[in-house]
């Protein structure tokens, strides 16, 4: 089974957010949408400075099944990425909440946060799709 | 739901993801398809093939029939045991399935055929087996088990049934030994050394076991998919089906011109075929940059379109993306794939991509 942690806010495309408290997040794909997509291979990270929109495709992961854009979740500036991935995909994998996490931005509007979902509503929205 | 194989409540048990595949409900991985893949390449693997069926064609017409029926030859078959791969076709030259077929004695063959067409297959067959004295059994009541990699043999040895084990310790590639209703083939579908062996489908999950007690990885669809494409090998329903011809899907190799009176079902299609000088080429992609080949994404040299992929993939043994594909005659070192949008540079090569462990393509 999927974890589904509660600290965390979701979009519906798959990416978490973690509010680091300090006006950024950081983001990453879900436990659930590694899952479908079976062993990565590439991870295409977005560049730090890089202005993101909410909803903009900014990176990419590829897995052996199917290439898939990701989304920023927040607005703002991209801070830092997690640059790894270019030689460890499989991080994404084993830790897709942890060590696979891909980048961090530094929100323009913390408020897109309400946007997102919480730990059940994504829940939700994982489980519509299993079936 | 799809079907079950005699493994289906062992695959569960062992924690794979079940995908339905050509009517089966089947394996895709059981943790991670890559590590599935180098297991089999470094060390030994098994898969679960007993969604494929397996045929019996008995009869005093057996030879005749096949000789007919199949684009090889089976008068090639002189000793027991010995296996063959060949297309069978339509009227059109058309590949209707790709298949092994071995001779097990005068009087009787077994074929091996895809699960997803065997229902079609076995149609086919018994329409075109009427004028002949022929009968064709299908044996379902078998499991079937692929013990891949360098240490394939080795490990599972012990554990066949023992009046086996010597036989099959001392077989020569693509031949098989049987016994009853086990049947133990140095074949394959991932360009490594190995093992298909046919069983009772009560026995499967002890013997399945004792391979995974024995330090055989348990593997699935997906590891399955890109051993079989690094091998270069096709696969029916992507890299062939019914309208395309064995000489543009890189099978020529398998088709047996002589002797010239042998009347085999398509020959006269292939033939006139074989005479036009515009036949597609079937060849082997290398990715340069990052990112994955898929299946029907399209090739360019220039404007000109050149063909498309029939199978492509992500190639664990090189670390880079690969593909099969169909394109234009011509003398090509590269072309370019149109993907995500954008066109990257792919070299052209000739499969196998990865024999035995080693890296074939530069």
């Amino acid at each position: 089974m999927s974890d589904f942690p509660t600290e965390l806010k979701y979009a519906k495309t798959h990416e978490w957010a973690r509010d680091e408290g300090d006006g950024t997040i950081t983001v990453g794909i879900t436990d659930h949408a590694q899952d479908q997509l079976g062993d990565l291979v590439f991870v295409d990270l977005p560049e730090e400075g890089d202005s993101v929109e909410a909803g903009e495709d900014c990176a990419v992961v590829e897995s052996v099944k199917a290439a898939s854009d990701i989304y920023s979740p927040a607005s703002g500036e991209i801070i830092a990425v997690n640059s790894v991935l270019g030689e460890s995909p499989e991080l994404v994998n084993e830790s897709a909440f942890g060590d696979g996490w891909l980048f961090k931005v530094k929100m323009s509007n913390p408020a897109e946060l309400d946007n997102l979902l919480d730990a059940n509503g994504y829940q939700e929205v994982a489980a519509s799709e299993e079936h | 739901m799809g079907l079950k194989t005699a493994l289906y409540d062992t695959h569960n048990t062992m924690g794979a993801r079940m995908v339905p595949f050509g009517g089966w409900d089947m394996p895709l991985h059981y943790g991670s398809q890559l590590q599935e893949h180098h297991a089999v390449r470094q060390q030994a693997g098994m898969f679960d093939v007993s969604h494929m069926l397996a045929l019996d064609i008995t009869g005093k017409d057996s030879e005749v029939f096949l000789r007919k029926l199949l684009a090889n030859d089976v008068s090639k078959l002189q000793q027991p045991g010995k296996a063959l791969y060949s297309c069978m076709l339509n009227p059109d030259g058309g590949v209707i399935d790709d298949l092994i077929v071995y001779f097990m004695r005068p009087g009787h063959y077994r074929m091996v055929v895809n699960a997803g067409t065997a229902e079609k297959d076995l149609t086919w067959m018994e329409q075109q087996a009427h004028a002949y004295a022929v009968e064709i059994s299908a044996r379902r009541d078998l499991a079937m088990i692929a013990i891949q990699g360098p240490q394939a043999r080795e490990l599972a040895l012990p554990l066949l049934p023992e009046v086996l084990q010597q036989p099959a310790s001392e077989l020569k590639p693509f031949v098989a030994v049987d016994d009853g209703d086990w049947l133990v083939a140095r074949t394959g579908y991932t360009g490594e050394d190995g093992f298909e062996v046919s069983l009772p489908a009560e026995g499967a999950a002890e013997f399945w076991n004792a391979l995974a007690v024995a330090g055989v990885t348990p593997c699935g669809l997906g590891a399955r998919d890109t051993l079989r494409l690094e091998a270069g090998m096709n696969l029916y329903g992507s890299d062939m089906d019914e309208t395309t011809s064995p000489l543009e899907s890189g099978l020529a190799w398998t088709i047996a011109w002589e002797p010239q009176e042998r009347d085999f079902i398509g020959r006269k299609a292939l033939e006139t075929q074989r005479n036009k000088d515009d036949n597609l080429q079937f060849v082997g992609l290398v990715l340069e940059g990052r990112g994955v080949l898929r299946n029907h994404l399209k090739l360019f040299s220039g404007d000109e379109e050149l063909g498309e992929i029939t199978s492509g993939g992500f190639g664990p043994t090189l670390d880079r993306s690969i593909a099969l594909a169909r394109i234009r005659r011509g003398e090509y070192d590269s072309c370019e794939v149109e993907m995500r949008g954008k066109r990257a540079l792919v070299r052209v090569v000739k499969p196998p991509f990865v024999r035995n462990g080693e890296i074939k393509v530069q």
